[in-house]
């Protein structure tokens, strides 16, 4: 029997869908970490990166944060904080939280930024005060980018919460993990294929809700540029090249 | 964070470090090899598919949204996906590490060949520059930033990522850090940690030198 039909025996076995170790709780237990992970990271993220933002500074230090965070391995984080005491998903959420900041501030601090002057001039002028300006100007203008990034971080955790599992954390990545152990490699598989899949389906998901939450005024807006470069090709892209919507683990693909 | 809570435990110590320096220079020297090769192979990969994507325009989004949708991938997952064909060890991680590298480095490459200034490509076309000639000898040139900022980050995404490989048994440093939890043995955890992210600085200062190098025209500003 080939490996690929073990991978689709095991997938078809009912018993390895149900009870505390199936596919489901562990699914469950991959996207309550997640979250949990995202949230903890925007939390503590966001207000900072508002903040940077309406300031017009900070660009620098999201740049040196996030070269950082991609040199720092994610199985080095999560072996570090489990060896200092916290096991299990405790350690999960932390590790990955750290690794959900870069996109977070990056992306905030360069859309609040990328607000034409012009139009913080005019929320002034009309006599709003700078936190007025923020919620009512700046943000809904940075939106896409904003939320371009929490889709990064999202994926990004997701992809990056299997490690855990090395380490004793419960995920999906405990299913290809003990398949190792077990040198089953049909199990092995069947978990990498069920990895792959959550994360493809998170990104999808995820890049329907940023386009919904994307005001309509500049959804249009963007379309517009868009094919607008596509046709020419005149226009000059950043050679900065980060990897802008996706990336599993920027250090990424889940270092 | 939380490092000081664990007495007994040290997380730094030379003793370990000069006991061991034969197993933990073997380890950094998987380490090394194996960043070094998988980014080559990928660069060599990488130009040949980015020329291609930019002569054939209708190529570039298929190829840019293939590199995408994979790279979304986890790395733990490819391994398990690769693992069952190519076994374990050297091969699997070293495939997978490839893979990752050529979607940055064929991205940026791209990026770079597109954002060519479109005057400058006149310019040469007027001067009877046929296309291939303008590839190799004008637009290549010009994205020369571009190829060197992917290339960097290439090799520190490889150098963190060659970490993971310890679940198909061949992870350079990682196999220390992991074997360094299963003990629970600070010290070796931290040595690992600490040696990686100084080869992750060293080489992206190296790569960095070297675009300088190459680049003299463009002092002015460094990306990433």
């Amino acid at each position: 029997m080939s490996v690929f039909q073990e991978a689709l025996a095991w997938l078809n076995d009912p018993l390895n869908w149900t009870g505390r170790g199936g596919v489901l709780a562990l699914t469950k237990a991959h996207v309550i970490v997640s979250t949990l992970a995202v949230l903890l990271a925007a939390a503590v993220t966001m207000p900072l990166a508002l903040w940077l933002g309406h300031r017009r500074r900070g660009a620098r230090a999201g740049v040196v944060v996030a070269n950082t965070t991609r040199a720092l391995p994610t199985l080095a984080l999560l072996t570090l904080l489990a060896a200092s005491g916290l096991f299990g998903n405790t350690a999960t959420v932390l590790a990955c939280a750290v690794f959900a900041v870069p996109p977070l501030l990056t992306n905030t601090v360069t859309g609040l930024g990328d607000v034409d002057a012009d139009v913080r001039d005019a929320a002034r002028g009309v006599g709003m005060s700078g936190a007025r300006s923020l919620w009512a100007v700046e943000v809904p203008l940075a939106i896409p980018l904003i939320a371009a990034g929490l889709r990064t971080a999202s994926v990004q955790v997701v992809a990056t919460v299997p490690l855990a599992a090395l380490v004793g954390g419960r995920s999906l990545g405990s299913i290809v993990v003990e398949g190792f152990g077990l040198q089953n490699y049909g199990q092995v598989l069947a978990g990498g294929l069920l990895v792959a899949a959550l994360c493809l389906v998170v990104e999808g998901l995820l890049a329907l809700l940023q386009h919904v939450s994307t005001p309509p005024g500049l959804r249009s807006l963007a379309r517009e540029s868009s094919t607008r470069r596509t046709r020419t090709r005149s226009s000059r892209p950043s050679p900065v090249a980060e990897p802008v919507t996706t990336g599993s683990n920027g250090p990424s693909p889940s270092s | 964070m939380h490092f000081a809570e664990a007495p007994p435990n040290p997380w730094f110590s030379w003793q370990y470090i000069e006991r061991n320096s034969a197993d933990i220079a073997r380890a950094l020297e998987q380490h090394v090899s194996l960043t070094l090769e998988a980014v080559a192979i990928a660069f060599v990969l990488a130009l040949p598919l980015a020329a291609l994507a930019h002569l054939r325009p209708r190529l570039a989004g298929p190829v840019l949204g293939v590199a995408g949708v994979l790279y979304t991938i986890p790395s733990l997952a490819l391994f398990a996906v690769l693992a069952p064909y190519t076994g374990i060890g050297r091969t699997t991680v070293l495939i997978g590490l490839v893979s990752y590298a050529l979607l940055v480095l064929t991205r940026n490459v791209l990026v770079g060949l597109q954002g060519v200034d479109p005057a400058v490509r006149d310019a040469a076309r007027g001067m009877g520059y046929g296309r291939g000639r303008l590839l190799l000898s004008v637009e290549l040139p010009q994205a020369l930033p571009s190829v060197v900022a992917g290339l960097r980050l290439a090799t520190v995404t490889t150098v963190a990522l060659v970490t993971v490989g310890v679940v198909v048994g061949y992870g350079g440093l990682g196999t220390l850090m992991f074997r360094g939890f299963r003990s629970n043995y600070h010290a070796e955890i931290m040595t690992a940690t600490v040696l990686c992210l100084l080869l992750a600085l060293l080489f992206d200062l190296v790569i960095a030198g070297v675009g300088r190098r190459l680049t003299p025209w463009s002092r002015v500003e460094s990306p990433v």
